[in-house]
């Protein structure tokens, strides 16, 4: 019996409002064999999470609000539970807001998968993204 | 009902009771603090035991005699200072003397009551530090505020700077691993779009210099008759380009001889922020008008714009740090958020008013009223 492979590319949906961020996260994430689709701001991202479903997702934190991330990263949740999300977080900024993302329990709440710093090497990105989509299947 | 810790350390027990008694049903109430306070009193016979409980649970108030069998009232004092605790200490001593007085206030005691003491002098100095109690907590917790807003600025701060830089390196790391091919012009995006973020680091050091100089150097003011109209002129000279640019037509209206007392320098960041954000936030083709008045007392500057407007919740927050209004129609305008603030520090400084109407897709009216010589009506 044929083992039936799948060929097709995960599509990985990237939501940030620094548009070069974007860019470059798109060039590399793409160099890793993944299809992106790209969301500048939290509303481009709901409106895009209506009609289609990525195999995972990776979220700016602050946006049009403090905890845009937050909420994208909840109604995802709610709509597609079995997609992984990664909240991408340049640390020193975060720590000036109320919600204090590194207490455990908030993290909990939150139900990201992951919390990755916006800085981290390309190699280290590949392997927690590689990681979360094999868990998934 | 606020509770403020007593400790008494005097090796007398009449002495310790009696100010037990005094002070327990005592009670201290001002129109003017937001609470009452009432007090909890301890005991401790020598300066050993009394360092005990002050470590185990610190006391607001002590109330401390001078000659004791251990360590004297004056080494307690000096523990207290070196560990820089936060207690009120009130020397309580038959041995008045002059020496001691300045010894003990020198480290750091506040109050001075001598033996033998009525009820009514006992409760007069409490009565007093209590009130200073209060001021005290009040005072820390606008410092606090204070620290915890600077730290917020801080923090924006800090990313708003660290993501253009971020950005920058990105480029030139896809560049550096020729990313894009071997051909130079490949790289053409790359590069305008690193000079982009230089631009944009370089307008938010500028809008950082100019808060420095509106939060601190409100001394150096450098007053003379500004005429309004020369400013606003220079402000729409130096924005021309960018409005040749967009199409936009800027009308300079109104009394040509407004004048008004101040530093001409600020007026000009006043003017120059509110006329570059009419061209920003306007559409192709429209237009901008400064129309200066003077009427009763008040000086009314009034920059209106035919542009995309905003809703009431985005006015509430325009003028905050950092704050830029994040929606489909401001996506691609360049900002630092500072340059409301700026203006609204400004023309608080000037003991004036800043006003916005605004109507989404048809445009904003910015008002600023500055007072001539009495209030602006």
């Amino acid at each position: 019996m044929a083992k039936h492979m799948s060929i097709t590319k995960k599509t990985i949906l990237l939501v940030d409002d620094d548009q070069d961020y974007l860019y470059q996260m798109k060039t590399r994430v793409e160099s890793f064999g993944f299809q992106t689709m790209l969301a500048e701001s939290q509303k481009e991202a709901e409106d895009l999470i209506e009609t289609t479903k990525p195999d995972l997702a990776i979220l700016d934190l602050m946006m049009e609000n403090e905890d845009s991330g937050f909420i994208l990263c909840y109604k995802m949740k709610k709509k597609y539970p079995g997609v992984p999300i990664i909240i991408a977080t340049g640390v020193a900024a975060e720590t000036g807001i109320s919600f204090d993302i590194n207490d455990e329990n908030n993290r909990k709440w939150i139900r990201a998968d992951r919390f990755l710093e916006k800085g981290i090497r390309s190699e280290k990105l590949k392997e927690e993204i590689e990681l979360l989509l094999k868990i998934n299947n | 009902m606020s509770t403020l810790k007593i400790l008494v350390i005097d090796d007398e027990p009449g002495i310790r009771s009696g100010i037990s008694r005094i002070l327990r049903n005592f009670r201290v109430d001002y129109p003017f603090m937001e609470e009452a306070f009432d007090f909890e009193v301890n005991e401790a016979p020598t300066g050993e035991e009394g360092i005990e409980l002050i470590e185990k649970d610190k006391p607001d108030i002590l109330l401390l005699d001078n000659k004791l069998p251990g360590i004297q009232g004056i080494e307690v004092l000096e523990y207290i200072r070196k560990k820089h605790m936060n207690i009120i200490v009130v020397m309580i001593t038959s041995y008045a003397s002059l020496e001691l007085a300045v010894k003990a206030t020198s480290d750091g005691a506040y109050d001075f009551i001598p033996k033998p003491f009525t009820p009514q002098e006992l409760k007069s100095s409490i009565e007093n530090i209590t009130k200073r109690v209060f001021l005290k907590k009040m005072t820390s917790k606008l410092q606090e505020t204070g620290k915890q807003i600077r730290f917020q600025f801080l923090s924006v701060l800090s990313h708003e700077l660290k993501a253009p830089l971020n950005s920058i390196e990105g480029y030139l790391q896809m560049i550096h691993e020729r990313q894009a091919g071997p051909q130079l012009e490949s790289y053409d995006y790359m590069i305008d779009r690193m000079l982009h973020r230089i631009n944009g680091m370089r307008t938010l050091i500028m809008d950082l210099l100019d808060l420095t100089k509106v939060e601190s150097g409100k001394g150096k003011r450098d007053v003379k008759e500004v005429r309004l109209s020369d400013v606003a002129r220079t402000a729409m000279d130096t924005m021309r380009p960018y409005s040749i640019q967009k199409d936009i037509r800027l009308d300079l209206l109104g009394d040509e001889n407004v004048t008004v007392m101040a530093d001409n320098e600020e007026m000009e960041i006043i003017f120059n922020n509110l006329i570059s954000n009419a061209i920003k936030y306007n559409k192709t083709g429209g237009r901008v008008s400064c129309t200066l008045s003077e009427r009763d007392n008040c000086i009314e500057i009034l920059v209106e714009d035919t542009g995309i407007g905003m809703t009431t919740e985005e006015i509430n927050r325009i003028f905050d740090d950092f704050v830029r209004i994040k929606n489909e129609k401001t996506k691609h305008i360049a900002g630092t958020g500072l340059g409301l603030s700026i203006v609204k520090k400004l023309v608080d400084s000037y003991h004036g008013t800043i006003e916005v109407t605004s109507e989404p897709d048809l445009g904003s009216i910015f008002k600023v009223k500055l007072p001539t010589d009495k209030p602006c009506s």
